[in-house]
């Protein structure tokens, strides 16, 4: 039990410092990596307090901690897949509309420049 | 640049992908057929010709500058007819699948009857058209599922051959489905209680290319549409999105 604690401990670790080199390069910005910041300290706190980790399998209603504490991690990682997915929808949502208005703004542009380019005659 | 040139100003639609084989034929006979109606075909990125051959054929030419797929594409020429202020759109297919001659019975339909959308429908003229075994049991499908929902028949659900009002201009525009938009558009429409009817067209075997419409496929539409059919009527309306 104490191994898998700790493989959990040291993965919830590893996750805070690629959050934290992620965000120092700018690949992920601040307000997207709260959620995965997060879900790793839950999940570093309970694996390595043990009486905590006891009283949620407890409240759960599961007899092994560790298998309380993967169901919890399990879970952490399916809300924060469904917030990325919500963002993601609405990044989608507004790209289209963008995406739409530059090119009907293209297209007046274009006649705008047509109409006061000077005539070849000229 | 395509304006309305008078009140209740009709313009046609025509949105298109790799359609660099038949545009110019379609666009060529809308313009021969109805020279005093604008024609603004939505290039979605095409890899081909189309946009060349759309702006030979004397049709204004929008070009969205990634693919969008069928309902983003047709929403763009939403959003421009009714920002210039057109008070109808019809919209056909750059297949040359939709024969330009139905435009008027369309228009008229619209004008005079004053539903808020008429659908052109090859099911109505007593000829049951050739096709797929596959979309066949879809469109079976899709209208039971429909007469449940609308509480009346819709014979050609599939059809892409539209017009709209002024009045769905304005949803439509703000909203409108982005894949296979065809079913899904009667639902935005019927959580609005705007009406529609459907008026009898030939359709026409398509002038150049072939269909991409597989199996697979078929099955996929189904399940995608049947989703966004029941999201369509759960949803919330409270926060309207931006856009």
């Amino acid at each position: 039990m104490d191994r898998l604690l700790n493989v959990v401990a040291g993965m919830s670790v590893l996750l805070i410092g690629l959050v934290f080199f992620a965000i120092r390069r700018a690949h992920i910005r601040v307000e997207y990596s709260v959620s995965w910041l997060s879900a790793a300290l839950v999940m570093l706190v309970l694996s390595q307090w043990q009486w905590a980790l006891r009283q949620v399998a407890e409240f759960l209603g599961v007899n092994n901690a560790p298998f309380a504490l993967l169901l919890i991690i399990l879970s952490l990682f399916l809300i924060v897949f469904f917030r990325f997915s919500v963002i993601i929808s609405d990044l989608k949502d507004a790209n289209i509309a963008l995406t739409q208005k530059l090119a009907i703004i293209e297209y007046q542009l274009q006649h705008v420049q047509e109409k006061h380019a000077p005539s070849r005659d000229a | 640049m395509i304006k309305p040139q008078h009140a209740n100003a009709l313009m046609i639609l025509i949105p298109a992908y790799n359609e660099g084989g038949a545009i110019r034929r379609v666009v060529t006979e809308v313009r021969t057929l109805l020279p005093q109606i604008p024609v603004l075909v939505i290039d979605d990125c095409s890899t081909d010709d189309t946009r060349t051959e759309a702006l030979t054929a004397g049709a204004g030419v929008i070009s969205v500058p990634y693919h969008l797929g069928l309902g983003g594409c047709v929403q763009a020429g939403y959003r421009y007819a009714y920002d210039a202020g057109f008070s109808y759109v019809i919209r056909i297919d750059g297949d040359g699948q939709h024969d330009p001659q139905f435009i008027p019975t369309l228009f008229r339909a619209l004008r005079d009857s004053r539903v808020q959308m008429v659908i052109g429908s090859r099911y109505l003229n007593g000829k049951v058209p050739a096709t797929s075994f596959a979309r066949g049991v879809g469109i079976w499908f899709f209208r039971q599922v429909l007469r449940l929902i609308l509480e009346k028949e819709v014979h050609d659900p599939t059809s892409g051959f539209v017009g709209v009002n002024r009045q769905a201009l304005e949803v439509f525009a703000r909203s409108f489905p982005l894949e296979y938009p065809e079913i899904e558009a009667l639902v935005v429409l019927q959580r609005r209680q705007f009406r529609f009817e459907e008026v009898p067209v030939v359709m026409r075997p398509r002038m150049a290319g072939v269909s991409t419409i597989t199996a697979l496929k078929s099955f996929y539409y189904v399940l995608h549409v049947l989703l966004g059919v029941v999201v369509n009527i759960l949803k919330y309306e409270g926060k309207r999105r931006k856009g």
